[in-house]
């Protein structure tokens, strides 16, 4: 997916600085059409507070520590337990892809445990570890395991067979063969699990905080439903937004940076 | 039987032409000459894959030096003759041996396709072609003067991607060119070229055969380029060496020459005869 995003564009724009700023024009124009909506009583402040409300509550929430308290707990969980699943789930892949021995051990098994839902089992977690953090990092790590797993085994087991045989030929030891040949072949594929493995990250979390959490950005969205602050409701919604695309626009960078050789990333 | 008769005896005037080359190499370069090629031997080398017996008993001598072309019809086993030769199969019977002791950086293959890493750039692909001296410090000067060779020295930071089929070709010629092999086999290295790239890549190949005098062994499906690059060709049929047939038209060859095309003619007429022969059978 990401390849066709970043395909050359057809048509090339006069001013290059005004390109990076095209793609806020979209979402700017709806909060002030949402800003218009309210204002004029066509939306009620009950249903959908206005952007400048949910602002004030941030600006509030700010100012008391309480936000950037939630936010910090959120993201420890999200890259603690994606660094856990994660890791996990690359070493799973590689070992799977590279040795037929370890592949016949665990894949079977592997694949079936993927067909269960892991927010099913929040339930089960719950009855194991409580509203701890152990649960909501296990629910994380759980969750971003599959896609990393899949795709780095995926990626390994589709490198051109014809470049390790080149790789052979000329000489590379097993290391070499790996780092040389490989690796940079399952790279682009391992950045298509790391994505999915992002979005999932955060699906996890919000759905993991909002019900069993005592603190936390989904804790901080449930505890202003109660009482009924909607602004902070739509102010968390927001901020779980922000993350999810700050997250992306990292792991963009980074594949911008390690894939520089693939056609679609080259500069034009 | 007689093929083999046939062979040995066209064999022996074989080698004093290419000792003749030979020599004459060695005196255009005087000493500074490091590198010669080597002589193969295969003795009644078959190959199978499970009932499949693709190479039913294939003898053949090649001089240092010789370039080799071997024609023959889809399927009838030339690139695993040429993987057998490379040490990329396991040999089911029979021999094969250089006429030294050979290093592994000594023998070289080139494919159809070229092979290159994406994610390296084209200087970097030249060193993989240096094998275990890859970490040398004059490891990238090498890569560099084998570029100059195949004429990409101006493309050495550029990736993969950006280059057209021929000088991907390129790359991968000087990347089994660095070091300095004594043995370079090519499995229809041109195949997958428009003409006229074809017809310059032809020449760059024998260029470097003649600076370089490695045995080249090349496996192509153009009988015109098999007559045109070689000193000699060999028609595969039925998993053997059907004909052996020595090119004695002096280089430079002129392409489309009168002579070439008799011989061009006569070895395929060779080839539409072992059709018939085959469905006769
Ligand atoms: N790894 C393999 N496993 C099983 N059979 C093989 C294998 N490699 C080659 N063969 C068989 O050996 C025969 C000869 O194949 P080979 O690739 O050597 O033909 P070729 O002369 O190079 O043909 P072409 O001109 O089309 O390249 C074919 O019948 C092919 O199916
Ligand atoms: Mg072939």
């Amino acid at each position: 997916m990401s390849l066709i995003e970043s395909l050359p564009r057809v048509r090339r724009l006069r001013f290059p600085r005004a390109d990076g700023l095209i793609p806020w024009i979209v979402p700017l124009a709806i909060i002030l059409l949402w800003q218009v909506a309210c204002v004029t009583g066509f939306v009620s402040a009950r249903v959908l507070p206005a952007p400048s409300d949910v602002a004030l509550a941030g600006w509030k929430l700010l100012l008391s520590g309480e936000l950037v308290r939630n936010i910090w707990v959120s993201f420890w969980r999200a890259s603690v337990g994606f660094l856990i699943g994660g890791s996990i789930g690359f070493t799973f892949g590689l070992a799977n892809g590279l040795s037929q021995l370890s592949s016949k051990l665990t894949d079977t098994t592997l694949q079936m445990v993927r067909n269960i839902p892991h927010l099913a089992l929040i339930p089960l977690v719950i009855l194991w570890f409580g509203i701890d953090e152990s649960a909501k990092l296990f629910l994380v790590a759980l969750g971003v395991f599959f896609p990393i797993y899949l795709n780095t085994l995926h990626g390994i087991r589709t490198v051109d067979p014809q470049l390790i045989e080149m790789g052979r030929i000329y000489g590379m030891t097993d290391g070499e063969l790996f780092r040389r040949v490989i690796f940079p072949g399952a790279l682009p594929s391992i950045f298509v699990g790391l994505r999915f493995a992002l979005g999932i990250m955060w699906l996890t979390l919000i759905v993991a905080e909002t019900i069993a959490a005592s603190s936390g950005l989904g804790y901080m969205a449930m505890q202003a439903r109660e009482f009924m602050l909607i602004d902070v409701v739509v102010l968390s919604i927001l901020i779980y937004a922000l993350l999810g695309k700050l997250a992306d626009s990292a792991s963009r960078a980074l594949e911008r940076l390690t894939l520089s050789w693939h056609p679609a990333f080259q500069k034009h | 039987m007689q093929e083999a008769l046939r062979f040995r005896a066209a064999d022996a005037e074989v080698v004093d032409r290419a000792e003749f080359i030979e020599q004459a190499r060695q005196v255009r370069r005087g000493a500074e000459a490091p590198t010669r090629g080597l002589s193969l031997t295969i003795r009644g080398l078959r190959k199978s894959f499970g009932d499949n017996e693709v190479l039913r008993g294939i003898d053949l001598h090649i001089p240092a030096g010789q370039s080799v072309a071997i024609v023959g019809r889809s399927g009838c086993g030339k690139s695993t003759l040429l993987r057998l030769i490379a040490g990329l199969e396991t040999i089911t019977a029979g021999t094969i041996s250089f006429g030294e002791e050979t290093r592994a950086e000594d023998v070289r293959v080139m494919f159809q396709e070229p092979r290159l890493l994406p994610w390296a750039r084209v200087l970097s692909n030249v060193e993989v072609g240096l094998g275990r001296e890859r970490t040398s410090p004059d490891a990238q000067a090498r890569a560099d003067s084998a570029l100059v060779e195949v004429g990409l020295d101006d493309k050495r930071a550029q990736w993969p991607a950006v280059l057209s089929g021929g000088q991907k070709q390129r790359v991968a010629l000087a990347r089994a060119l660095v070091s300095r092999p004594r043995v370079l086999a090519f499995d229809e290295p041109l195949g997958a070229l428009d003409a006229l790239t074809r017809i310059s890549m032809q020449r760059l190949l024998e260029r470097v055969w003649q600076d370089q005098g490695f045995t080249a062994i090349l496996v192509t499906h153009d009988v015109a380029e098999a007559v045109a690059l070689a000193d000699r060709v060999l028609v595969i049929e039925d998993g053997r060496i059907a004909h052996d047939i020595d090119v004695n038209i002096p280089r430079p060859r002129r392409r489309g020459s009168a002579e070439l095309a008799a011989l061009e003619g006569s070895i395929l007429k060779n080839l539409l005869q072992g059709t018939e022969d085959t469905s006769d059978l």
